[in-house]
């Protein structure tokens, strides 16, 4: 199954209100490591190893794509 | 390395003049096979070649068993081969046998592992046995076989590659000589002299983390098991190791700091301190003590010409996997009974080939497995060790978070997707696969199933499960059969189970124990076919 890049919540506000509000009153630091555990445990979850490298992928284009743009600006 | 407080040479053996050295005229003495390097690995494949008939001169530079506790952990698998050369017993004797292992964080346990869950194996998930007490086994064997002819200070100083032999120039006590060989293994080790005499790289990642080792001497109530920490209260923000090996010796791993001075950090009077909290007391006595980084390495190929690699000197891994000695057997075992064909002509020279390929991929394997469980001992950014933290952390609550709980991963036998293997026509819902290790299992009468195998000398080997038709090996195909009349009982039914058999299946296997076919209904030409791609006819 690749992945899922339609919007699966019936209320995407709400998932991504209470992944914010979880960071709320933590440091820098904790944050960092409040996302670090959520990964690993939503990674689990998914438990597919195809699928997790296509969202890692996904995820790392936005670095190539603020590296672009970091550039165009320069 | 010459750590301070260490006992004397296990073993020390005397020099001696061979009349190859006293050759009138140019040429050379010829031989078939010789080997470089007396350590587990050459003496492992020496024993394994002259039980197969074949004559081996046998190197080494130096004149005694090195000190040091070294390699600890034998595998299953590394046993198994060990039973087939005849000194099974003795490492299994004297060795202390373990399966479980213990992970802590700080204070508290992650949690444990059984290696060998299941009953009905000989040989137990792994022993603990000093380095120096296998080599004095092995060398103990080669005395007993007249094919080996095993020569103590030859140190080879040149080669050059002929056609078709390889001529080495050794030095001795008493000056230099020259050998002709047909083949040359260079089991010489991590810093094999060989590997730059062929001009081969040996390219990889060296690890910054510095790992201490020290065999300490004490009578301790700690269960025979291996026990990992992660920051643990007596080493804080780094990790360590504790085994137990015979005669109450405890190996002892510390993760230094990678700024660590090795001269300094060496001297017992420094790590006395460090085990000191560790333990809780000061009652023990060094044996040895030693300094190393992690290096994973390989040559890009294993064979030069007339000159092949096995163990260190083709690959190096990082410790706590145990992957460095018993990946050096399997090695040996995977190129012996191919060299032994090769020289008697049953098989072409490119048989050798699979041994670099398959060999190789179990290097790559190893490699990767040694680099995460170093990667996760030592993350390199504090990213990594951030996620190593929240793992660490899970593993307290989440049984997915114990498995990602990287202390090494233990070594098992590789499998192999190897030209040799045959496809499976089948189908099959469990078993060992072609490319992989034949399974042990208790049979009647003779125990289990790796010593029917080994019995009378290992070759290729049918294994049949029977349906009351007598079924005919090939020529030169040993014969296992399983339940039928003359057949080995499987009381307990393992053997029919682990081989996922129904009456009438049949197990091709290979010399060195790894299966290169199986069938429902095996037909002799089938049976033929696989079995001339097993030994590289076709």
């Amino acid at each position: 199954m690749p992945l899922s890049t339609s919007s699966n919540f019936a209320r995407p506000d709400d998932a991504f209100r209470a992944i914010v509000e979880a960071h709320r009153g933590l440091t820098e630091e904790q944050s960092a490591d409040f996302d670090a555990a959520l990964v690993l445990i939503l990674a689990n979850h998914i438990g597919d190893i195809d699928v997790l490298r296509e969202a890692i992928g996904l995820a790392r284009r936005r670095m190539i794509d603020g590296q672009q743009q970091q550039q165009q600006q320069q | 390395m010459a750590p301070a407080n260490t006992h004397q040479a296990k073993t020390q053996f005397g020099y001696r003049r061979h009349p190859d050295q006293d050759r009138p005229g140019p040429s050379p003495a010829e031989h078939p096979v010789v080997i470089v390097g007396a350590g587990p690995v050459g003496l492992s494949l020496a024993i394994d070649l002259a039980q197969r008939g074949q004559r081996v001169v046998l190197l080494d530079d130096a004149d005694r068993i090195g000190e040091g506790s070294r390699a600890i952990c034998f595998s299953k698998r590394s046993l198994e081969y060990w039973d087939r050369l005849g000194v099974g017993d003795r490492m299994v004797d004297k060795g202390v046998v373990w399966s479980v292992g213990r992970i802590f964080h700080g204070e508290s346990q992650l949690y444990q592992f059984n290696l060998l869950p299941e009953d009905g194996h000989k040989r137990p998930a792994f022993i603990n046995l000093q380095q120096y007490y296998a080599e004095a086994y092995l060398v103990d064997r080669i005395n007993d076989l007249p094919e080996i002819d095993l020569r103590w200070r030859n140190r080879v100083t040149a080669l050059e590659q002929r056609n078709d032999s390889a001529l080495l120039t050794i030095e001795t006590p008493e000056g230099a000589y020259r050998l002709n060989a047909q083949y040359v293994v260079a089991c010489d080790g991590a810093r094999s002299s060989l590997r730059q005499m062929v001009g081969a790289e040996f390219a990889g990642q060296v690890f910054e983390d510095q790992f201490l080792i020290a065999d300490v001497k004490m009578t301790a109530e700690f269960p025979t098991e291996r026990w990992f920490w992660f920051d643990p209260p007596f080493h804080a923000g780094r990790s360590a190791l504790l085994h137990r090996q015979p005669d109450d010796v405890w190996r002892i791993d510390l993760q230094l700091n990678r700024y660590a001075d090795p001269v300094v950090e060496k001297k017992p009077e420094n790590v006395r301190p460090r085990i000191a909290r560790m333990l809780g007391h000061d009652k023990f006595e060094f044996e040895w003590i030693s300094l190393y980084k992690f290096q994973c390495r390989r040559m890009d190929r294993f064979i030069h010409g007339r000159v092949i690699f096995a163990g260190d000197s083709a690959h190096q891994v990082s410790p706590f996997g145990a992957r460095g000695a018993n990946s050096g057997l399997e090695d040996a075992e995977n190129l012996s009974w191919k060299l032994d064909r090769v020289l008697r002509g049953t098989s072409p020279a490119s048989l050798l080939e699979s041994y670099h390929v398959e060999r190789s991929m179990a290097a790559d394997e190893n490699i990767r497995e040694s680099t995460r469980s170093t990667d996760f001992m030592a993350p390199n950014s504090h990213q990594e060790a951030r996620l190593r933290k929240a793992v660490l952390s899970l593993a307290k609550e989440t049984e997915f978070g114990k498995r990602m709980v990287n202390g090494g991963r233990l070594s098992v036998p590789c499998s192999y997707d190897t030209a040799l293997s045959s496809p499976d026509a089948d189908a099959w819902t469990g078993g060992p696969r072609p490319g992989c290790s034949m399974l042990d299992a208790p049979v009647a009468e003779r125990g289990y199933l790796t010593d029917a195998f080994r019995k009378g000398g290992t070759d290729f080997t049918l294994l049949s499960f029977s349906n009351g038709v007598a079924f005919d090996a090939p020529d030169g195909v040993k014969d296992i059969r399983i339940g039928g009349e003359g057949g080995l009982g499987d009381p307990s039914g393992l053997a029919t189970k682990r081989y996922d058999a129904e009456p009438g299946a049949a197990y091709l296997l290979r010399p060195d124990g790894y299966v290169a076919a199986r069938f429902r209904h095996p037909t002799r030409e089938a049976i033929q076919t696989a079995l001339s791609r097993a030994a590289g006819l076709n």
